[in-house]
């Protein structure tokens, strides 16, 4: 496994210093079948690298009782079968396993995801306006204008957190999260965006609507974003937001993306 | 031609599941799968499938339906339940735990849970429903999977996989039982430490009581709130089944099969593999302990479980002569009187 981790660390570049997973991270208990590998305790891009590393360091060993891995932002929740394994046993083989300082690469693809900003689609986007002291074009600008990385999928089969979230457009979810959000709503929270894949409740600002799809079961993988994807909004108008959703309907449509490294 | 369940009356929620749906948690599509999974496993063997085919899981009370196009071969396990079967004006009533030959035509009715808030009926051949991502567990949340992504309705068919039952009638002559006092064991983690040395202890010794607002997601538990040293947010991270998750209520959930893949709460304990089918059962009133054991006692017990489930399968022998009419003076008896009146105030 020693060799896996050199290479990686090789790839990463020369002055990278490649250090055991072990030394860069602690295990914590989750019950008999599963444990944490926790990188740090905020949401950071350089340790959410260290997570996607991480699983994808195991995804190529694939060792003995190794069920499934759950990255997140700054932790790996690592699944195992405990009739095949141990926790004790399988952090044995964790632990020596090297990562680099800052695995971070430009991402491969970039996602171009067309939005509708406002009215109906984005009931928010005045309120967001006013509580940020921004006006409207400006918000659509700065949440338009920036390139986001997918931190985790998660909290909904492919809902995606994208950061960062420009500073200016900070702030704290809704005091009272609405009942039903529609699917393709455009979210933002804190420091994050996000688009609502299926309804469900939810607690963030809806600033626009996407027609497009992310999440389909009858696919493999079912999502259309992967971890450390790029992804940019790009702002539409009500004729092109409803050519696209007709698209998308008869399976027509595909994603834009930039390919290579923005 | 192979079976088919046309529903007459689908029971409060009746969900197609299997032993769930592994490998897309990093796309947070959640696992689902039987919350009683032991109870599957027993229920496949008593008709002799292998242990992960999909079967009906049932809460509280079960469904009615007619078995058409061919006879089947069910089994009910995980709690105890009059099964009517119904052919022309002839009724044959029999008990959970073992093989019951219907015969096409017949009416099949299983009736109140005792004993437990969740069973599983298992049909020779599974139910055979499409596979999405590589499982047929119901994802109710997510609607898919299972039957149409949702519980069973009125007029639903459901196929049943080709299976010829073979053999006689298999049963389980001493079935697994469960005590009055539930203890489920938990190891504390992964985030014990937001939570003040006082709130550990007192978790693991107080009862909490299983509140109504239970759900396949979770059960929410009243007790004591615990304390937290600065707060019950944390940066959201990846949760299992089991995990017990204290939002700023102090007041503790356990969550079972279909809950979230990552959350944002910290997490006092994980209640282990070996007693979540226990937990998976609990119905709202229920009154619990947590006991704490080690992440190497805890593989130590599901090791156990695994022995003795392998063990109850290998002890499955042919249903015995007469053991019905001892079944039907049973069920006919108060046994599962307290669960219609709990079914019916909730």
């Amino acid at each position: 496994m020693r060799g896996v981790a050199a290479e990686a660390a090789m790839a990463g570049g020369e002055a990278m210093t490649a250090k055991r997973i072990d030394a860069r991270a602690r295990f914590l208990p989750v019950g008999d079948t599963a444990f944490t590998v926790e990188f740090g305790d905020r949401i950071d891009p350089a340790i959410n690298a260290l997570v996607h590393r991480t699983a994808a360091l195991l995804a190529e060993a694939l060792p003995e009782g190794l069920v499934e891995t759950v990255p997140s932002f700054r932790s790996l929740l690592v699944h195992y079968d405990p009739l095949r394994t141990s926790a004790q046993a399988l952090q044995a083989f964790i632990g020596p396993l090297e990562l680099e300082d800052d695995p971070r690469q430009a991402p491969s693809r970039i996602w171009r995801i067309p939005v509708l900003y406002g009215g109906e689609a984005g009931p928010d986007l005045a309120e967001v306006a006013a509580a940020t002291g921004l006006g409207k074009a400006e918000v659509i600008a700065l949440h338009a204008g920036t390139l986001y990385r997918v931190y985790v999928q998660g909290f909904l089969p492919g809902f995606a957190y994208l950061g960062d979230l420009p500073e200016a457009l900070d702030l704290p979810r809704r005091t009272s999260p609405r009942v039903r959000v529609p699917p393709g709503s455009v979210a933002i929270a804190q420091r994050m965006s996000g688009i609502y894949p299926v309804e469900s409740p939810g607690g963030w600002h809806l600033i626009g609507h996407t027609p497009l799809r992310f999440f389909d079961p009858a696919q493999s993988p079912p999502t259309l974003f992967a971890p450390g994807d790029g992804v940019r909004f790009v702002p539409v108008d009500a004729d092109a937001h409803a050519a696209i959703a007709e698209a998308v309907g008869q399976g027509r449509y595909s994603v834009a993306k930039e390919e290579g490294p923005a | 031609m192979s079976a088919s369940l046309r529903v007459l009356q689908p029971g409060p929620q009746t969900t197609v599941q299997d032993l769930g749906r592994y490998g897309f948690q990093a796309y947070g599509v959640p696992v689902c799968g039987a919350l009683d999974a032991t109870a599957l496993r027993l229920a496949n063997a008593l008709v002799g499938n292998e242990p992960a085919q999909a079967g009906l899981e049932i809460r509280l009370a079960g469904p009615s339906f007619e078995v058409i196009g061919g006879p089947a071969r069910l089994a009910l396990a995980g709690a105890l339940a009059g099964i009517e079967v119904t052919l022309g004006d002839e009724t044959r009533r029999y008990s959970a735990w073992r093989a019951i030959d219907v015969p096409e035509g017949a009416r099949v009715r299983v009736g109140a849970l005792a004993g437990s808030g969740c069973a599983v009926l298992a049909f020779a051949g599974g139910v055979d429903v499409p596979p999405v991502l590589g499982s047929r567990a119901t994802d109710l949340k997510g609607r898919f999977g299972g039957h149409e992504g949702r519980a069973l309705a009125a007029g639903d068919r459901l196929h049943l996989g080709k299976g010829e039952a073979q053999g006689p009638c298999l049963e389980l002559a001493s079935p697994p039982r469960a005590s009055g006092e539930v203890t489920l064991r938990a190891v504390p983690g992964p985030q014990a430490d937001a939570f003040t040395d006082e709130a550990v202890a007192a978790f693991f010794a107080t009862p909490y009581r299983i509140s109504r607002e239970a759900d396949r997601m979770g059960m929410r538990l009243e007790g004591p709130p615990l304390v937290f040293r600065h707060g019950a947010d944390i940066v959201s991270d990846g949760i299992a089944t089991g995990a017990i998750q204290v939002p700023g209520s102090g007041l503790p959930i356990l969550l079972l099969a279909d809950h979230q893949t990552i959350g944002g709460y910290a997490k006092i304990a994980t209640v282990i593999s070996a007693d979540l089918p226990l937990a998976g059962g609990l119905m709202p009133g229920a009154l619990i302990r947590f006991r704490a054991v080690t992440v190497a006692e805890g593989e130590e017990a599901r090791r156990a479980r695994q022995a003795e489930i392998v063990r109850l399968i290998a002890s499955l022998a042919s249903v015995r002569e007469g053991a019905r009419i001892d079944e039907a003076a049973l069920y006919q008896a108060n046994l599962i009187s307290g669960v219609v009146t709990a079914l019916e105030s909730s």
